[in-house]
């Protein structure tokens, strides 16, 4: 599994931009669903099992997209300026790597680095630097790069015991879950029909998944995507650890969780001996609010995977919470469920 | 090009506040009657019509423009006969101070009023929009809400006028401009397909009904015709160099990304393409300094629709005043009438 | 009905978002005797179908109100107490000092927001601040054990806030927002049971309203109406709430105007109100009007809604206080409207190029 993390993580795929992430997965999950399409969004879809009358339909999101960057002018001197795509902070830029689609490899600086050392400008105060020192400009204006090209972070995969560090654990971790998934239901045998949604566009506001779960318009949704976690130095306040198992969500920034959702996933975890945490996160928000909101609304919940670090290229999970979550959704899925429309 | 030959000046003129957009409605209405068919008005005031292709192709192309513009509305009547008002869609309140308006269905000319420099000089502050008041010269309340009824809409008072050949002046350009060029697509030769079109309402406040008319034409391919902010006032070096955002003259205005949708990566080739074929000046705008458009609402409606923004450049929107070059107008109805014409399911393909 | 009584059984009720269940099955028995059908959504909505009289294919009337409240979780257990964290919409800034509920599986814990004696806050720095969520303490009284046996993380947490009558027919107490509207919506039932009425009515209490809208949305969705009114509370006037945009207690029915909501329908509200020789406040919305307004209007195709109000003072806290008078001219009003509508009546609302129709080419308001 750690193979396919690494390959995930360090795949370029920045919102809006996802095609290599599309054609890897598609690789990895071969022979492991019944059903394929690709949506006009651009989201992956896989169908898993067939709908009786009495299992569900479920629909299991994970993004394949990535917080980046994109060009949006290059100033006077020929340096690369760029507004955000998703949550970017101006905190992790200075000294960070970038990639474009072609492979040129962009360095973040920051206007008057030593002059301003303590201070922390807005995006428009960095830059980023593909000078090849050729043609005399402090920039490159004859780079292959122009207004509209989009980049990613550009870092490597490492491993530290339990611990795996990486640029993209948000949400190629859960991206690797869905596939781990998909293999352990091979031999567990699926009880419903599930759709697995690779989705885009999650961190420019969940754009992806909403057209996915019209498109699907599922019993039940399930999102797989990291939380943070209240277990680094003075961190806002939060119950959730890594390492202490999977994060059933309670609530976010975007959605509450309907109790029978949130009950089936304890109850299973209980059942399995799946560690486990409840979350409860201040900010932010998954695919799952987008499938909820779907039609005339879908009950839906979230198996988050702790994540230190979130937005930046040092996002830090722990196997044991990886591996607690494909066992709980592995463990939902071969299962039978009940009870959990509204009535 | 020029002004005249374009429905530029009565469109930009016409009264259209969010949710009023009864006045353009009625001009396109009667503008595009004998060349559409399935023409109807949704409960939102949306105008939807079909205009019939060859039957070559069966896309469902939708191309859509708002009718709606910033402005204002009526909420209340002091004591004084003066009109309190709040804005409609997004303005900059540094704008107001002495601005002349129009207030309410007879256009009642009103102003702005503001504390002569003799008694404010030291009131540094940006006034907040709800302090002002609209003095329409009644002398009381009474006279005043006999023109001012709460809820009606208030408008710049700009006239659209050409300042050269092509460079025109005027209000509500964001987006009657794009209603004109989706009028010249209207008039003009048939498509290989049906094309779904939607001069939509209610954009300034949150790309309403472009949402719902994209819900019900639900089509594969949308087209969103736009206006974009250019700014190309002088920057002195230590400035953010904002003068690449877009420049007039420089041709249509082909979007990657704004703050609502990124441009589905196939049809932003097909307008390059096509661009570079037939030579037609074209631009990419900064993703930084842009707001959404309705694409943003009809690109994640139903199932997922392949969505393009198209934008005219243009100065000082959402004031009083826009500039615009009817060149860059010209150039783009060339662009997306051509884009359309050779639109064919490949360019759809993730 | 006793709708006073009615009303201080319904806010008493747990119901915060998206864990509306007790609410929903009381309003199940409470409307069984008006309505003929009974739908659930996927958003856990409430639809309840009271058919009409009309020939088939019957036009659809959709009214709805909001059966959530603002909650509270808990969001950790340290030493026996409890760290809140807030659904949506709880103002901290008052609950030092209160009393709450704490729902866990095996049953619902008294609990209190501890506050803190003026001795030890001179010496943590003072008064002149509100507590934030992080300094929230509540006290259980029980053992450190059994708190951590009993409470989970993400248990909900309610205001303990029995209704109290005041003076002048008012009522305090939570969940006013929107269980004064829900009330409205069942003596409008109430109203048609000895009524004929063309249309089909949907009454929906609607889940979600407090995280964004959703409930309505969804119901919306399911429903397909023609019509739609949505219903919600309106700040009353009150200490620190002044001006003539605001309504009074009495005021009601409070009528929004604005693009979120279609003038024609408010035409014939407005109309109704006339006939009844019922007055009407009128709000102005230039935008989001921030009720169920908003989502249901862009459902489908686009819905015509309206938004009618009942004045609230006090608006999300536990002593939110309402006029009875208020609720039930609100229920009053659209059951007159209800029966009233016609099979034309979308006809007559519809947009009409002004050659067709020069008299009336706004369906603007007529005041």
């Amino acid at each position: 599994m750690k193979q396919l993390i690494k390959k995930l993580v360090e795949a370029w795929g920045p919102s809006g931009y996802e095609h290599h992430m599309r054609e890897l997965i598609k690789e990895e999950i071969k022979g492991l669903y019944d059903d394929m399409f690709v949506d006009p969004m651009g989201s992956l879809i896989c169908r898993v099992g067939t709908k009786t009358d009495s299992n569900l339909r479920i629909m299991v999101a994970a993004h394949m997209d990535e917080i980046g960057l994109m060009v949006s002018h290059i100033d006077r001197n020929g340096f690369l300026r760029f507004t955000n795509i998703g949550g970017l902070m101006p905190s992790t830029l200075n000294g960070n790597r970038v990639k474009f689609e072609n492979g040129v490899i962009g360095t973040i600086a920051v206007e008057n680095m030593w002059g301003k050392m303590y201070e922390l400008p807005k995006l428009d105060g960095f830059y980023i630097d593909v000078s090849e020192g050729l043609n005399g400009d402090s920039g490159n204006k004859n780079a292959p790069i122009q207004v509209g090209d989009p980049a990613g972070f550009h870092r490597t995969f490492e491993e530290r015991g339990n611990r795996l560090v990486a640029k993209s654990m948000d949400d190629r971790i859960g991206c690797a879950v869905a596939i781990e998934t998909m293999r352990k239901l091979k031999q567990l045998g699926c009880k419903h029909e599930v759709y697995f949604a690779f989705t885009v566009q999650e961190e420019v506001g969940l754009r992806g998944a909403r057209p996915a779960a019209h498109g699907i318009n599922p019993d039940l949704g399930i999102a797989l995507d990291v939380t943070g976690t209240g277990d680094t130095a003075k961190a806002d306040h939060m119950a959730v650890a890594l390492g202490k198992g999977a994060a059933i969500k309670v609530r976010d920034g975007g959605m509450i969780v309907p109790p029978a959702v949130k009950n089936l996933m304890v109850d299973t975890a209980e059942k399995h001996k799946i560690p486990y945490q409840l979350e409860i996160l201040n900010g932010g928000t998954t695919d799952a609010m987008a499938i909820q909101t779907a039609q005339s609304g879908v009950p839906s919940g979230c198996i988050s995977i702790p994540c230190r670090y979130v937005h930046t290229v040092n996002e830090t999970v722990d196997m044991v919470d990886v591996q607690a979550s494909v066992d709980l959704l592995a463990a939902m899925l071969s299962n039978p469920i009940e009870g959990v429309k509204p009535v | 090009m020029a002004l005249q030959d374009t429905m530029l000046k009565q469109l930009s003129e016409a009264a259209g506040v969010s949710g009023a957009e009864d006045e353009v409605r009625q001009l396109i209405y009667d503008t595009i009657k004998d060349h559409v068919t399935d023409l109807r008005v949704d409960t939102m005031g949306n105008l939807l019509a079909v205009k019939k292709g060859t039957g070559k192709s069966s896309l469902k192309v939708m191309v859509a423009a708002h009718m709606d513009e910033v402005g204002f509305m009526v909420t209340g009547v002091d004591g004084e006969g003066l009109i309190k008002f709040a804005s409609v869609g997004g303005i900059d309140p540094r704008i107001l101070p002495a601005l002349r308006v129009h207030v309410g269905k007879d256009r009642t000319p009103g102003v702005i009023t503001w504390k002569p420099i003799h008694l404010s000089y030291k009131e540094k502050d940006v006034k907040k929009t709800d302090s002002f008041r609209i003095d329409i010269g009644a002398d009381n309340k009474g006279a005043a809400e006999g023109k001012a009824q709460l809820g009606d809409r208030i408008t710049f008072a700009s006239e659209t006028i050409a300042l050269t050949d092509n460079i025109v002046r005027g209000k509500a350009f964001d987006d009657r401009a794009g209603c004109a060029e989706l009028i010249e697509l209207v008039k003009g030769d048939p498509f290989p397909f049906d094309l779904l079109v939607a001069f939509t309402v209610q954009e300034e406040i949150g790309l309403r009904g472009a949402k719902v008319a994209a819900q019900a034409l639900n089509p594969d391919v949308a087209i969103v015709l736009e206006t974009t902010a250019a700014h190309e006032v002088p920057q002195d070096e230590d400035e953010p160099d904002i003068t690449t955002v877009t420049k007039l003259g420089h041709g249509p205005v082909i979007t990657y990304m704004d703050k609502a949708s990124i441009a589905h990566p196939g049809l932003r080739k097909a307008f390059v393409r096509v661009a570079g074929q037939l030579g037609i000046p074209h631009q990419f705008r900064s993703p930084q300094y842009a707001g959404g458009t309705d694409a943003g609402a009809i690109q994640t409606s139903m199932a997922g629709v392949a969505t393009i923004t198209i934008s005219l450049p243009c100065r000082y929107l959402h004031s009083p005043y826009l500039i615009l070059d009817l060149n860059d107008f010209q150039n783009a109805v060339k662009l997306v009438r051509a884009t359309l014409m050779q639109l064919s399911p490949s360019d759809l393909e993730r | 009905m006793d709708l006073k009584e009615h009303l201080k059984t319904l806010t008493e009720l747990t119901g915060p978002q998206g864990h509306e269940e007790a609410v929903r099955h009381y309003l199940r028995e409470q409307w069984a005797a008006y309505v003929d059908e009974f739908e659930v959504d996927g958003f856990g909505s409430l639809i309840s179908i009271k058919r009409g009289t009309g020939p088939e294919p019957r036009k659809k009337i959709m009214l709805c109100a909001h059966m959530d409240e603002i909650g509270m979780l808990v969001a950790d257990i340290r030493n026996g107490y409890l760290r809140l964290s807030d659904i949506w919409g709880i103002d901290e800034r008052i609950l030092l000092g209160k009393l709450v509920l704490i729902h866990t599986r095996g049953g619902t814990l008294k609990g209190l927001v501890a506050s803190v004696p003026p001795h030890i806050s001179n010496a943590k720095g003072g008064t002149d601040a509100y507590p934030d969520w992080e300094e929230l303490w509540v006290d259980l009284g029980l053992p450190a054990e059994e708190v951590a046996a009993k409470v989970r993380i993400g248990d909900i947490v309610t205001m303990d806030a029995p209704a109290i009558e005041l003076m002048g027919d008012k009522v305090a107490g939570k969940a006013m927002d929107d269980r004064a509207c829900v009330a409205a919506v069942t003596a409008c039932l109430d109203y048609l049971k000895s009524r004929k009425h063309e249309w089909d009515v949907y009454a929906v209490a609607s889940a979600q309203e407090e995280t964004g809208l959703f409930g309505a949305a969804a119901a919306a969705y399911k429903v397909q109406p023609h019509l739609a009114i949505a219903l919600d509370v309106a700040f009353a006037q009150q200490p620190g709430v002044n001006g003539d945009e605001y309504p009074k207690h009495g005021g009601a029915p409070v009528i929004g105007i604005g693009p979120n909501l279609h003038d024609g329908l408010n035409k014939g509200l407005q109309d109704t109100a006339k006939q009844l020789e019922m007055s009407m406040f009128t709000e102005t919305y230039t935008g989001a009007t921030g009720t169920d307004a908003w989502s249901i209007q862009v459902s489908r195709e686009g819905i015509p809604t309206a938004l009618l109000g009942v004045p609230v003072r006090n608006m999300h806290t536990p002593i939110e206080t309402v006029l009875i008078k208020d609720i039930d001219r609100v229920g009053r009003l659209m059951a007159e409207f209800i029966v009233g509508l016609t099979d034309e009546f979308m006809d007559k609302i519809a947009w009409k190029p002004a050659d067709a129709d020069k008299g009336d080419k706004k369906n603007g308001a007529d005041k």
